[in-house]
């Protein structure tokens, strides 16, 4: 596929009057893993919902600006969000399994979409996928609320891979995460990537070098008016070379580990 | 040499790690929780000896003469069969009128309606309304469904104090179930619509089952307080006069539109008697509509278990 998988024209975001980020500009590519970073509060998960419409939930939330999926604005009156969400999956903050078996937290996505095939093989082809198989494939039955947080956070990889999306967004997936279950999340990310296309926000620097192909930085700007933050791009850029020779003067003080 | 702190008595540093100081404040507020729960408990027990001990003299000779036994002028020979009926009649109407009405409107608020000041009114008023007197909803069941609704209630029927009933119960389902609703994780939200989930079966799959446990908690307290009102009874019409038709089954269609009686009915008619005998028949009476109320709870509790199971 030619062209970039997102493209961002300048998206701002506002919660009722606040606007929560501003002017964001940048395309993602496929079959790569783009970083958002950025101290708290400059936008980076808010950002990322709007790959995904997750901020129509929000009742206050609007946007300026377009997201185009391929070529399609995502915001278009005729797109449905919860088609969307089939094609582009997402992974949260803290692992949010549902309070149901193995089995059913993975088979739910397929069973709802209707998907054709045997659904047994589908959920041992997306636990192999997230890396869980082995630990999870003689207790399918029991409970997803008994396993340890790395395992139900890959069980929420897992089941964000079951309805065989295009994209997995992932918003900060290892924060509540030890580093040896980091480290398997970072492992598979990087098996996953031939097939999908991932963005991943992180407050890691280190994560974000170690896994991310490309990489945007944002920041906060204080509204002199409102003692209010909106947050905004500083840079987007490939990973390196935000990491060695970044060309904004924020974006090296930060990942120098000078501010933030 | 001297730590720096030391200078201060009673410092961190030189407490004494063994002893015991004695918290008094602490041990004073155990004291009074303590006292607090004997005294609803022992209220309670006081209250269940009593009636049964009232009750006993029927309960041991004839409980199953009084049990389908029919109402009579003579203590020896009346039963409450009519009253079970009548209050069992109420609480199928709670269950199939209030139940469904209550939960939908509940799930409408909670997961649909917008955030708007027309919710937050209507949100207010179903709290006022819960509570409202019992005696105004029997005045209104009254004005409409034994007046205004005859050709489809037939006037002083169950149908009508059932429907009464289940209006009367119908904010506490709202509010209770709103609540429980409102307590199901909005994490467990954001992962059924992750996956592409609408929001008809993010509501199906994931809201409801989690709310199950704390929408039966209402439905119990619902369901207890229908079956135990009598005011709003008096109001539609109950009697412990003439009654249509003889002891009939208990679960008959033709009684929906026949005068009726009911638990609480009976009870306070007794109460109000002279004669000796209908002392021990109204503590006896008690005793029975105590049980109908444990057996509905306890089912609901059972289903309730359940779900808990489910939600881990």
């Amino acid at each position: 596929m030619t062209g970039p998988v997102f493209d961002v024209h300048d998206l701002s975001v506002y919660y009722g009057q606040f606007r929560a980020v501003r002017d964001v500009k940048l395309q993602i590519f496929g079959n790569e893993i783009t970083a958002f970073i950025g101290p708290s509060g400059c936008g980076k998960t808010t950002v990322l919902r709007c790959f995904n419409r997750m901020n129509d939930l929000i009742e206050s939330a609007r946007i300026e600006g377009t997201v185009e999926y391929h070529g399609v604005d995502l915001y278009d009156r005729a797109i449905n969000p919860v088609e969307v969400r089939r094609r582009i999956g997402m992974v949260f903050q803290k692992p949010n399994p549902f309070p149901k078996s193995i089995y059913d937290n993975v088979a739910f996505g397929p069973r709802i979409a209707g998907m054709k095939g045997d659904m047994d093989e589908i959920v041992e082809r997306s636990l192999r996928r997230a890396a869980l198989w082995d630990e999870v494939k003689d207790r399918l039955k029991s409970s997803a609320t008994g396993l340890s947080g790395g395992q139900q956070q890959r069980l929420c990889i897992a089941r964000a891979l079951a309805v065989d999306p295009e994209v997995i967004l992932m918003d900060e997936p290892c924060s509540a995460l030890d580093p040896i279950a980091t480290g398997r999340i970072e492992d598979l990310m990087q098996e996953i990537k031939a097939e999908y296309t991932i963005v991943i926000v992180t407050h890691n620097m280190q994560q974000a070098a170690r896994v991310s192909d490309r990489c945007a930085f944002f920041t906060t700007e204080v509204n002199e008016l409102s003692d209010t933050r909106t947050g905004m791009l500083v840079e987007f850029d490939r990973t390196e070379t935000m990491f060695s020779n970044p060309a904004d003067e924020r974006t090296e003080n930060y990942v120098t580990g000078r501010f933030g | 040499m001297a730590a720096p702190m030391s200078r201060f008595a009673g410092c961190a540093r030189q407490r004494d790690l063994r002893g015991r100081r004695i918290d008094l404040g602490g041990g004073l507020f155990r004291v009074v929780l303590l006292a607090s729960l004997v005294a609803s408990v022992g209220i309670l027990a006081v209250l269940l000896v009593d009636v049964v001990n009232g009750g006993w003299s029927v309960l041991s000779t004839r409980l199953g003469d009084f049990l389908t036994g029919v109402l009579g002028s003579r203590p020896e020979r009346s039963g409450v069969f009519q009253g079970i009926r009548g209050s069992l009649w109420i609480a199928i109407f709670t269950i199939v009128l209030a139940f469904p009405l209550g939960i939908g409107a509940a799930l409408y608020l909670e997961e649909y309606a917008p955030r708007s000041r027309f919710a937050r009114i209507v949100d207010v008023n179903i709290r006022n309304l819960a509570g409202v007197p019992s005696v105004v909803y029997g005045i209104l069941g009254l004005a409409i469904f034994v007046k205004s609704l005859r050709g489809f209630t037939g006037g002083n029927t169950v149908m009508a104090a059932g429907i009464t009933l289940a209006i009367l119960v119908l904010p506490i389902v709202i509010i209770t179930s709103a609540e429980a609703i409102r307590a199901v994780p909005a994490s467990l939200r954001e992962a059924g619509f992750g996956v592409g989930a609408t929001r008809w079966e993010v509501i199906r799959h994931h809201v409801l089952p989690y709310a199950a446990p704390g929408i039966l908690t209402g439905t119990v307290l619902a369901l207890a307080r229908a079956l135990g009102e009598a005011a709003p009874l008096i109001l539609v019409g109950a009697t412990t006069g003439f009654l249509g038709g003889g002891p009939g089954s208990l679960v008959d269609l033709g009684q929906l539109t026949e005068r009726f009686t009911a638990l609480p009915i009976i009870i306070t008619t007794w109460a109000g008697r002279p004669q000796e005998g209908f002392r021990a028949l109204t503590a006896a009476a008690i005793v029975v509509l105590l049980v109908v109320v444990l057996v509905f709870n306890a089912a609901a509790i059972l289903l309730r278990n359940r779900y808990e199971k489910k939600r881990r």
